[in-house]
């Protein structure tokens, strides 16, 4: 117990001292050893694909030259590529991005400048489902829904594997990404704004699309961009809907409309491969085991590339209200 | 222009009536044309979830066109009961069990009853000194815990070994009622075109029965290469040792991480790298995880993860350990993000006074500050897990095993998991996998949909309390 002799005993200076508290010094700690694990992610990633794709170009069968100039990808041939699987991958994006930028910026306009509330508290929700749905369940529905229905409107020339079916249904993922990200930027124009747009006689749609929009303009793009990296990324449609064989083509002979670029035609991805080659019974050490890690960095660097991209178009272009 | 006429000006920037009524007719006409389609565009996103659930459940039930090895009549019939009045479901359990005796090998018999007894007091297919030796071995089989099968184990079990039904044709749910002729047209079709396949089956023998494939049944029976028993226990038993590892790992590291950068991170240049790296993470591709597990806890950490140094004995690294870290290494981003906006929704008039009665920092974080914001990290939570339990690709780079029809029992098993069999369910050409496929997507959706309504229902009671 402590009475008043001795608190007398300690001397002024110790008791004006910082008390030391070992348990809050620990916890802190600790709490920061949280926060610093996220580092010790990133620096795996980096390590873990930096190392494998080092031992994959330092590959005798492999040269980096021809894996960044090479259309072919065939590894039993052992010729190296990577442009036959990024032309599957963009295919599929820009596919994607066809249904996913109009849809889903039109769904942002319209809640966020048309919709009344009760409008608002149907579509809100549904939006939210269709971002919790797994994107596996969406390869099953490219596969058993959207293929066939391709193949019963174009005919044949529509494989069992194409890029349109798996394009469209990613596009249909990553519309609630744009329409949300979309419908916070426009969220973010400051009232007045509109009002003096009014003020001045403009319709809504004249205030939604000349006054709103382009006052949005970065949030949307920076949208577009993250949505892009979604769909870049994205692993499971794809590998069900788009085939395992890489869409190998000579620029010289092949095309351009005809095979290079059609819809028609199934083309393995960057994820594609990753994820089949990874299924069967890998061994490590092969030169398919880090083939996947060569490929997995060029669609990180992708990937971290357009996020960034993102966050720069918000940074300089956005416009500070008030 | 000064030097224009008055007359003249008032025609250049003013519309006659005539022309103003038309102008503002054709703006109106256009505003609603547009107004119009925005809703069109943003009809086509709910048409499509529409038709995505719509395609899952007509295709989780529907006719289907089995062949029986045994009619159950002929069964019925050959041991005496009249077919016409007697099913295999009012016999009873004594009954069932001479059945089966009857039909299947002593040795299937004896891995049967090994498995789980018939009865209480008698053995059927062992004697009972071989029965005793199994028992008082190192490894005795479950059968020996004295749980005794209960009838209607029987009759499925009749159902699977001595009826043996195959499924030869299925339809969805919406064919399946407005159109049965067409189907069965179909199916008849098909055994003239290629007899072959069924031989030595015809068509005759082909019976037409409705059947859901997603049921209690589908979710309680293990994974099976045949599409007519398998279910998906294994793997949603897997799913749940997954999320709790996942759990497990994320949130403790995920809010502690939050905790540390809302309350104590000064704003220094290793404190702002955190912050951009966890959002730099967030938009990291899943499968590049998978990747990050498969080189990092497959393999270079394969003694902890395959559980060799405890003395647990996986072959490799594939374990439900090394899978349930890689989704716990994808979900703590999401964690941290969800967690840091959760504390800093809480206001700052609680830290103040926690501040200005003495308590120190942590005191204030943990007796003030962390109460109010556990609604809303648990929201956050929740929302990140069950983004978790659906992801795939991860899995698949870990080593989720192909067909596994043993479950779990501990965090050093081979697995599979829900997606990971929706995935090869999907991948099999054969109709009949197309339906438990569905079926499999159907209970996965259901999983997710309570948990998102759990998240739903505490972020409601959380700002009720607020206001």
């Amino acid at each position: 117990m402590a009475t008043g002799s001795d608190i007398q005993d300690v001397s002024m200076e110790e008791q004006l001292e910082r008390k030391r508290r070992p348990l809050d010094t620990f916890i802190v700690g600790s709490l920061f050893i949280a926060g610093a694990i996220s580092i010790a992610i990133t620096l795996g990633i980096l390590w873990e694909l930096g190392s494998e794709s080092l031992l994959f170009f330092t590959d005798e069968v492999v040269s980096i030259g021809s894996f960044f100039t090479s259309t072919e990808w065939s590894p039993q041939a052992g010729s190296f590529g990577i442009w036959p699987l990024i032309l599957g991958t963009l295919l599929i994006t820009f596919i994607a991005l066809l249904v996913a930028v109009p849809v889903g910026l039109s769904a942002a306009i319209y809640l966020s400048e048309y919709a009344s509330a009760r409008v608002r508290n149907f579509f809100k929700p549904v939006l939210e489902i269709l971002v919790g749905i797994p994107t596996v369940v969406f390869g099953f529905f490219a596969l058993t829904f959207m293929t066939p229905l391709l193949r019963s409107i174009f005919g044949s020339t529509v494989g069992f594997f194409n890029v349109l079916s798996a394009g469209m249904v990613v596009g249909l993922l990553i519309v609630p990404l744009i329409s949300s990200l979309a419908e916070d930027a426009m969220a973010a124009v400051p009232n007045s704004l509109r009002q003096a747009s009014y003020g001045l006689g403009a319709s809504r749609l004249e205030t939604s699309l000349r006054v709103v929009v382009p006052a949005a303009l970065s949030g949307i793009a920076a949208g577009i961009v993250v949505a892009m990296s979604r769909a870049v990324g994205e692993t499971m449609v794809v590998t069900l809907a788009a085939g395992a064989s890489p869409r190998n083509f000579s620029l010289g002979e092949d095309s351009l409309f005809g095979y290079i670029l059609s819809p028609f035609e199934g083309a393995q991805t960057m994820t594609g491969y990753i994820a089949i080659t990874a299924s069967g019974d890998i061994s490590y050490d092969t030169i398919d085991y880090n083939s996947i890690f060569a490929i997995g960095l060029t669609l990180f660097l992708m990937t971290l590339g357009l996020n960034s991209l993102s966050r720069r178009i918000v940074k300089r272009f956005r416009q500070e209200y008030e | 222009m000064t030097t224009t006429a008055p007359e003249k000006q008032t025609r250049d920037y003013f519309p006659t009536e005539d022309e103003y009524q038309k102008l503002l007719g054709r703006r109106t006409r256009f505003g609603h044309t547009v107004r119009l389609t925005l809703l069109l565009m943003l009809t086509i996103a709910v048409v499509g979830l529409g038709i995505l659930l719509y395609t899952i459940i007509d295709d989780s039930f529907g006719l289907v066109a089995v062949i029986n090895e045994n009619e159950p009549e002929d069964i019925l019939a050959a041991y005496g009961y009249d077919p016409a009045t007697t099913t295999l479901n009012d016999l009873n359990k004594e009954q069932l069990v001479e059945v089966l005796a009857g039909s299947v090998s002593s040795g299937v018999g004896r891995r049967l009853e090994r498995d789980q007894r018939f009865f209480e007091d008698r053995l059927v297919f062992e004697t009972q000194e071989k029965w005793d030796e199994v028992c008082a071995s190192d490894d005795p089989p479950a059968g020996c815990d004295g749980g005794v099968r209960s009838k209607g184990n029987v009759v499925d079990l009749v159902q699977e070994r001595v009826i043996r039904p195959d499924i030869v044709a299925a339809s969805g749910l919406t064919g399946s009622i407005l159109n049965p002729d067409r189907f069965k047209e179909k199916v008849q079709q098909d055994f003239v075109d290629n007899p072959d396949n069924y031989e030595p089956f015809t068509y005759e023998d082909v019976r037409y029965t409705w059947r859901a494939w997603f049921s209690w049944k589908f979710i309680t029976s293990p994974a099976s290469d045949r599409p007519e028993i398998a279910g998906v226990r294994t793997a949603v038993l897997g799913s749940i040792w997954l999320v709790i590892i996942t759990v497990l790992f994320a949130v403790p590291v995920g809010v502690g991480a939050a905790i540390y950068l809302e309350e104590f991170a000064r704003p220094n240049r290793i404190n702002d790298l955190i912050q951009t790296n966890i959002n730099n993470l967030a938009g990291v591709p899943s499968i590049i995880y998978g990747m990050l597990g498969l080189a990092v806890l497959v393999r270079i950490l394969e003694p902890i993860t395959s559980g060799s140094l405890f003395g647990e004995g996986a072959p490799n690294g594939r374990t439900i350990l090394s899978a349930g870290l890689t989704l716990g290494l994808l979900t703590l981003p999401v964690v941290i993000i969800s967690s840091q906006e959760a504390i800093r929704a809480v206001p700052n008039s609680l830290r103040q006074a926690g501040m200005g009665l003495g308590a120190t920092k942590w005191q204030t974080v943990r007796s003030q500050v962390l109460p109010v914001a556990i609604p809303g990290i648990l929201t956050g939570t929740i929302l990140a897990v069950a983004r978790a339990i659906g992801e795939t690709a991860p899995l698949i780079l870990v080593g989720a095993a192909g067909f596994i029809t043993v479950s779990p029992s501990g965090p050093f098993s081979q697995f599979t998991a829900l997606p990971i069999q929706i995935f090869q369910w999907t991948s099999l050409p054969q109709e009949e996998w197309r339906h438990l496929a569905a079926a499999a997507s159907l209970v996965l959706l259901v999983l997710l949909l309570t948990l998102n309504a759990a998240a739903v229902l505490l972020r409601n009671r959380y700002s009720r309390r607020l206001t």
